[in-house]
Formats: C-alpha cells, sequence, structure tokens
C-alpha cells in the first residue's frame, strides 16, 4: 500500500499540487486521471523520487520515502517498476538486454539464471520473437511491452504506469491495459496509472483518483464513476460525444 | 543562471559521477565500448590532422629559415617542439572535443528527453556515475595513445614534407628532432592531455545530463558542450603551461 500524505509541490511561483491525501491499494489498479497540465505526472514523480515534494509524506507500506536517506531510498526503488509514456528503454540494448539490465545491476542471480528471468518475463509480455530487436525496430506497443517486462523483471511491489497507452491505437491499448490488469492481480502488486484514457478507466479503475488543477477533487470506484453528479469530474469524462451520448441523462 | 550556479551544479554532478559502480564487471564492459567509441574511432581524424599539420608545420618553418646562419638540424628541432610542446595536446584535444563532445552531450542528452535517465534513477541507478564514470575512465585511458600517435605522425608527416621538397635533407631533420630532446616536454604533454580529456567528457556530460525539452535542445546543449569545453581547454592549457613551464 502506498499512502499520499498532504504533499504539496510548486515550481518557483507556480503551485503544482495542492495538499493531496489519497491511499493506493494493493493487489489494485489505482487510476489517477485528470487534465492535461493538472499535476497527475508531477505527482507520480514525487511518489518514485524523480522529484522532490515541498511538504507532505509518502508512505511504501508504512516506511516514509519522503524522508529516507540515498540508501535506504535505493533500496525502496529497487521494489518499484515504472512504464514510461515513452516508454523509455535503453536504445542502444535489445529487448532481452533491457530486460536483463536491472537483474545484472541488482540480483544475486548467476547470468544463466538472469537469462531464463529475462526471457520468462519477455515470453510473459509475448514478446519473445523481439529478444534481439532494438527498440527502434519494434513497434510502439512492442515498447510498452518490452518496458511492461523490463518494470516487472525483479518482481516490484509497486508499478507505476504513466500514460501506459498514449501513441497507440485503441486495440493495442487494450492490450496493455489488460497485460497491466493482469500482472497487478497475478503479483498482487500496488499499480499506480495515470492516464487520460476513458477505456481504461471504465474497464480496469478498482480506485480512481481525480486531479484537477492541482486538488483531489474526486475519488471512488468505477461503480460510482459514470454516475457522479461532481461536475468538474462530468465534464472531464463526458468531453467527447461517443461519451456524452452513454451519460445516464441521454440514456 | 549564473556562473557560479553552473559551477556549483557541474561539482555536485562530478561528485555524484565518481559514485563506487553497482556491477564491476559490467562497468568493464561499458569502459572498453567507450575506448572504442572515444579512442579508437578517434585514431582516424588524429592521424590525418597531425600528417597534415606536420607537414604544413615544416613548410612554414622551411620559408621562415631560409637564412645561411640558421643551422639546418633547426627546422626538426622546432617542429619537434611545436609539436610535442602544443599542436599535439593541445590542438589535437581542440579537434576532439568538437567530435567527442558532441557525440557525448548528445548521447546523453538524448537520454534525459527520451526518460532513460529516470528509467535508470528510478531502479536505484545513480546515473551519473553509470553514464558519466566509463566514459571519463575510457577517455583518460585513450588520450594519451592519442596525443602520442599524434606526435609521432606530426612529426612523420614534417619529415615526408622536409624530403619530398627537398626543404631539409633527412639526416638533418632527423638530428633536429633528436638535438637537445627533454623528456620531461612529453611528461608535460601528458599531464595536458589528461586534463583536456577530463575537460571533454565531464563539461559535455554536464550539458547532456542537464538537457531538457526535445531533439532542438539536445542540439543546443551538444553544441554549448563543444564550446564551453573547447574555451575550458584554451583557459587549463594556458593555467597548466604557467604552472608547469614557467
Amino acid at each position: 500500500m502506498i499512502e499520499v500524505r498532504s504533499i504539496n509541490k510548486a515550481f518557483e511561483d507556480k503551485q503544482v499540487l495542492f495538499d493531496i491525501n489519497i491511499n493506493f491499494e494493493k493487489g489494485k489498479k489505482n487510476l489517477i486521471i485528470g487534465q492535461s497540465g493538472s499535476g497527475k505526472t508531477v505527482l507520480i514523480k514525487c511518489m518514485v523520487g524523480l522529484l522532490e515534494p515541498d511538504s507532505g509524506s509518502i508512505f511504501f507500506d508504512g516506511r516514509d520515502f519522503t524522508h529516507m536517506d540515498t540508501p535506504e531510498r535505493k533500496g525502496v526503488r529497487q521494489e518499484i517498476g515504472m512504464l514510461f509514456q515513452g516508454s523509455a528503454l535503453f536504445d542502444t540494448m535489445s529487448v532481452e538486454e533491457n530486460v536483463l539490465f536491472p537483474l545484472q545491476m541488482f540480483s544475486n542471480m548467476t547470468p544463466a539464471e538472469q537469462k531464463e528471468r529475462a526471457d520468462f518475463c519477455i515470453e510473459r509480455v509475448g514478446l519473445i520473437d523481439a529478444l534481439n530487436q532494438l527498440p527502434s525496430e519494434i513497434s510502439g506497443g512492442m515498447q510498452k511491452r518490452a518496458a511492461i517486462a523490463r518494470a516487472i523483471a525483479l518482481n516490484p511491489k509497486y508499478l507505476f504506469c504513466d500514460e501506459p497507452n498514449s501513441g497507440l491505437d485503441p486495440k493495442t491499448g487494450v492490450v496493455i491495459d489488460h497485460l497491466i490488469a493482469e500482472i497487478t492481480e497475478e503479483y498482487q502488486i500496488t499499480t499506480i496509472i495515470n492516464t487520460h484514457d476513458m477505456n481504461s478507466v471504465i474497464e480496469h479503475g478498482d480506485r480512481i483518483s481525480f486531479i484537477n488543477k492541482g486538488h483531489l477533487w474526486w475519488q471512488g470506484d468505477k461503480s460510482e464513476f459514470l454516475s457522479t453528479d461532481n461536475p468538474e469530474l462530468n465534464n472531464f469524462i463526458y468531453a467527447t460525444e461517443i461519451l456524452k451520448r452513454i451519460h445516464p441523462k441521454n440514456l | 543562471m549564473n556562473f557560479f550556479t553552473l559551477l556549483g551544479k557541474y561539482i555536485l554532478l562530478m561528485r555524484r559521477s565518481f559514485g563506487r559502480p553497482l556491477n564491476h564487471r559490467y562497468f568493464l564492459r561499458q569502459v572498453i565500448n567507450e575506448i572504442s567509441s572515444i579512442g579508437m574511432s578517434s585514431i582516424g581524424i588524429v592521424f590525418i590532422i597531425s600528417a597534415f599539420m606536420g607537414a604544413v608545420l615544416v613548410i612554414q618553418a622551411g620559408y621562415n629559415m631560409e637564412n645561411p646562419l640558421i643551422p639546418a638540424f633547426t627546422l626538426g628541432y622546432g617542429v619537434r617542439e611545436s609539436i610535442i610542446l602544443e599542436f599535439s595536446p593541445t590542438i589535437v584535444s581542440l579537434i576532439l572535443a568538437g567530435k567527442i563532445g558532441s557525440s557525448v552531450a548528445s548521447q546523453i542528452g538524448t537520454m534525459r528527453v527520451t526518460e532513460q535517465i529516470d528509467a535508470l534513477e528510478i531502479m536505484g541507478v545513480n546515473s551519473a556515475s553509470f553514464l558519466i564514470l566509463p566514459k571519463i575512465t575510457a577517455a583518460l585511458f585513450s588520450f594519451p595513445f592519442l596525443i602520442a600517435i599524434s606526435m609521432m605522425v606530426g612529426m612523420g608527416g614534417g619529415f615526408a614534407a622536409a624530403v619530398i621538397w627537398d626543404i631539409a635533407s633527412a639526416t638533418d631533420f632527423i638530428a633536429g628532432l633528436h638535438y637537445y630532446f627533454v623528456p620531461f616536454e612529453i611528461v608535460y604533454a601528458m599531464i595536458k592531455s589528461l586534463a583536456f580529456a577530463f575537460i571533454i567528457v565531464t563539461v559535455s556530460s554536464f550539458y547532456g545530463y542537464y538537457a531538457q525539452g526535445g531533439a532542438e535542445d539536445v542540439g543546443r546543449a551538444s553544441t554549448r558542450a563543444v564550446v564551453y569545453s573547447s574555451i575550458a581547454i584554451l583557459l587549463t592549457n594556458l593555467f597548466l603551461t604557467k604552472i608547469i613551464l614557467g
């Protein structure tokens, strides 16, 4: 479980996050939604330590990540897997080398065991035929799958996904969503997904947090989501014509 | 950003860069790869530039030494001194600042803007040490060899020009090369080459590491890396020469 407590963050004079308090539960897909520029990515970056919050704390299973020293943080970071918006695969390494990388750095496995584990993860995401290909030689969807394989290589306790299906066609986006959902349930990971994609929210949102203008505006699950009377959230959900048509008022 | 803020950031990055590698075998492999991309791939350009510059030096020096009172071996002596003291360590390093500096800055800058550096940090890898230390090690290892090659090829080019265009006889030229040779000059040149290697790689890595935005910003970081490492080389050259020879 990850607990975010009273997080505030500003860049120079611009306040981006205001007193954010959220609990992200274990074994669930916790979605953070909101418009571009609402502060979702800043929140995720504060949670994984890429940005330092101005105040507040983040607890990973009771451990205060924000006030840890560097070696302790390294320990927690090895329990984190992250899927970046642009995949962030190392472009000079093949798919297999990318997945092997965290194992080479942090595991005590022999090279043969590392290879076995890497191949298992690659097979798990259905990329075994692309083992020796470079990231530039595979499609965007395949890159996302390779990044998922790398993220799960060290059996993480926490999986962060920053807009996992951005830039993908709807069908491939669904494949990626299902993969994340399966992995979350299979390994009982605390998964945090930052997304705009309404299909992901409706399909996989075990717990949804809506961030608006840097504030936590609404929290609930997918059963409450579509029938909310929160006007800002309604504006966000029903922004597109296709979703307007399924609004409870129009049905 | 003012000069002192920039210098402070640079020093902090260097402190992080000298962190202990996580996996020594992996580090060794990275160093070997970097020796190939920083050192081996520069041999060709060092060879060509040194040969032609040595030849031009001889033609120019010969043109200025037509007075019969100047001993014939002076040409070889002058060319040797120019090449060892200044041309090979400084001019070749300035040229390598363009080649290696832009490549290092754009490689690290691209990794920054495509979030590859963030990915390393999230895994718990010290990205500065992982990316920069192998390059520093490889450059410190490769530069003395490149400069030594440049010295030999430069003198060889000068010799060829002297003989082909009958500027000096082979015997006189070789006698000049041997005349009053002070081995410490080689040590001085190597000290300079190590300092310049460090400057090129660290200044370029610094600009790449803090690149922000997209392709244009990476290009700008790459240009800055070349400009500032060249200026730093010229300043360091002045101070080192004053300290060691002054």
